[in-house]
């Protein structure tokens, strides 16, 4: 992977146009939740193609958590199917989503702050020691975590951190958000979904993070971007699934319109022809963004 | 660093020193009670060199034996980010039984371990229960076990005591004497070393001891991460449980006699232990070897004022400072940020 971002993003643009034709990775279709009264989710369907970034942006309420929700496992849809890789799945636990290769980085990161780097990498799926003492007592293969913690943080860039037994507590905030990062690519197998990974950071470690969503893309694994934030939406997303009243508003990319026009979308203030033709259907919209990409 | 505005050079660096013991101590818990022991070891063998006599310093290991194996259950649970009021009625009710059933009902003296331990366990699974079935704060959980168990204690003993001589050998066991050069230690004091080098090598070592520190540390996150909290925690109550069963055993050896009398200090003074051995009373930080190190620190203040002719209300003030200033070092090593 070159560390230069230019030429990493040029890479990433001609390799996300080119897959975006190929089968999606991950599809939902007209995944509906409802909490009591509350509708979540009327009617979702989205697609997510290998090798893209794909933005979820919305207003609070509009349904952007519980689409994630339902994505990551947290929330089993009341109707409506996912399908991972053109088969269809249920996830009844975040655990199941794990399992079957869908990482989620959350807001709150899940990290545990008294442990190091490298225990928080593995937290959850440790390493048994190959030896007798691991065999017989259960020991780690603590050398070992290490070692592979290293070499990921290093491949992904993350070249601040040099001390993988730092405890994570003693991280800044993007460290910490790396970290989550880290792990999530290191086991999401085939998607990862970042819900407001920029939100409590500073602009140099957005500026970070950015970059290290864009090196995801770049080995070919489509990333799921919950944002508050245009601009960061705007300069690393493919697609733009827009999230309104619980359905999908419509799905765009940065070259088809502009953050006004997107503001616009999500509040109710226009609203996008396309999707009006194919409600809550992503693919005409995906369609159109292969060619878009091709352009550029 | 960028854009930081640098301090003039003698005052950073002593925030640097600073700092960087912040750093040590933060990674090494047991660092800082195992300087205060060695500090108080040589301050008493200054103020009374008979201090450091083999005899002292086995009398002093005998003693602290019952109490540093009750904090390893102690410590484990605040690990988690709870606390356990009830240790010492616990293991006064797993006393009883094993000593009951194997001089009043005819039970083997073996298998009268076993029911005492399996009781210890039954004990420390009920607190697990509650807390993670039933949802209830540790705190209030072991304040009302504490009760229970105290008069089910009472209720079954009927207030008798069961001396030594009506016991079977295997129960008095852990009182048999183990020399080791000029030194006495009792098999009870080995069985207490033996269960830290195991919970300690549980818990730093294993899986199941990162998933303890994570449980304690961030439920939530662990929970995200895949753990299975509530099972953790459950698992750590009963281990605790089984840890006071196995004190019973080195209490009755240590002191020839099981009495609903004894153990009255034992739920605090295994809090004190556990942190003057330097583990948050908040969870996820800290080490079973640094409780020994607790445990040690309090007997040796003990044994250490009374040989210096000192009066003992100054022992009990020491104590007191003590886990003020232990309490306050974690809340400093706890603000460490880089």
């Amino acid at each position: 992977m070159s560390p230069e971002p230019g030429a990493a993003s040029v890479e990433n643009a001609r390799q996300g146009g080119h897959v975006t034709q190929g089968a999606p990775t991950l599809e939902a279709r007209g995944l509906v939740k409802t909490f009591g009264h509350v509708v979540g989710l009327a009617g979702v369907s989205l697609k997510l193609y290998p090798g893209e970034v794909l933005a979820i942006i919305g207003d609070n309420g509009a349904g952007k958590s519980t689409l994630i929700k339902c994505l990551s496992g947290a929330l089993t849809p009341d109707e409506g199917e996912m399908l991972l890789d053109g088969a269809k799945v249920e996830f009844k636990s975040p655990v199941d989503a794990r399992r079957a290769g869908i990482e989620t980085v959350y807001q709150t990161l899940a990290v545990a702050p008294a442990l190091d780097i490298a225990s928080n990498l593995y937290l959850g799926r440790e390493v048994r020691d190959s030896g007798p003492l691991g065999r017989f007592f259960r020991k780690l293969d603590t050398r070992g975590m290490r070692a592979k913690a290293k070499d990921e943080l290093k491949d992904l860039g993350i070249g601040t951190i040099q001390d993988i037994t730092q405890k994570v507590e003693t991280l800044s905030g993007g460290q910490r958000q790396a970290v989550a990062v880290a792990r999530a690519a290191a086991f999401g197998s085939k998607v990862v979904i970042l819900d407001e990974p920029t939100a409590a950071l500073g602009v140099r470690e957005s500026g970070q993070v950015l970059a290290l969503i864009k090196r995801l893309r770049g080995r070919g694994l489509p990333v799921i971007l919950i944002s508050h934030n245009m601009p960061h939406v705007f300069e690393v997303a493919d697609r733009i699934h827009i999230q309104r009243l619980g359905r999908c508003a419509g799905v765009i990319t940065p070259r088809s319109h502009t953050m006004e026009e997107a503001v616009a979308i999500m509040t109710g203030a226009t609203t996008l022809d396309e999707a009006a033709e194919a409600p809550g259907d992503g693919k005409s919209a995906a369609g159109r963004d292969g060619g878009d990409r091709t352009r550029t | 660093m960028t854009a930081v505005i640098e301090p003039t050079g003698e005052v950073r660096e002593s925030q640097e020193l600073g700092a960087r013991l912040q750093h040590t101590l933060h990674r090494h818990p047991a660092i800082g009670p195992a300087s205060v022991l060695v500090a108080s070891v040589v301050a008493f063998s200054i103020a009374n060199p008979r201090f450091l006599n083999a005899t002292n310093l086995s009398l002093l290991i005998q003693q602290v034996a019952v109490l540093a194996t009750l904090a390893i259950g102690q410590t484990m649970i605040i690990l988690t980010a709870g606390i356990d009021l009830s240790v010492g009625a616990a293991a006064i009710l797993a006393q009883m039984v094993m000593a009951q059933t194997a001089a009043n009902n005819g039970v083997p003296g073996p298998l009268a371990l076993l029911f005492g331990i399996a009781v210890g366990a039954l004990t420390g699974f009920l607190n697990g229960w509650l807390v993670t079935r039933i949802k209830l704060p540790p705190f209030i959980v072991t304040l009302g076990t504490l009760s229970i168990y105290t008069a089910l204690g009472l209720r079954y003993s009927g207030g008798a005591s069961v001396y030594a001589s009506a016991m079977p050998g295997i129960l008095i066991w852990t009182g048999n004497y183990v020399n080791i050069g000029p030194y006495q230690l009792t098999t009870g004091v080995i069985l207490m070393l033996a269960l830290y080098v195991v919970i300690s090598f549980a818990l730093t070592r294993t899986a199941w001891g990162r998933h303890v520190y994570s449980t304690g540390d961030d439920p939530e996150a662990a929970r995200l991460s895949g753990i299975k909290t509530t099972r953790v925690l459950l698992s750590v109550y009963l281990a605790a449980g089984v840890i006071y069963g196995l004190a019973a055993w080195i209490l009755i050896g240590r002191v020839g006699v099981a009495s609903t009398n004894n153990l009255t200090n034992a739920n605090l003074d295994s809090i004190t232990a556990v942190v003057i051995g330097g583990t948050s009373l908040f969870g996820g930080r800290g080490a079973v070897l640094g409780t020994l190190f607790g445990a040690l620190i309090v007997q040796v203040f003990q044994s250490g004022i009374s040989l210096a002719g000192v009066q003992s209300l100054y022992q009990v003030l020491a104590e007191g400072i003590l886990v003020i200033v232990a309490v306050a070092l974690d809340q400093w090593i706890r603000k460490v940020r880089r």
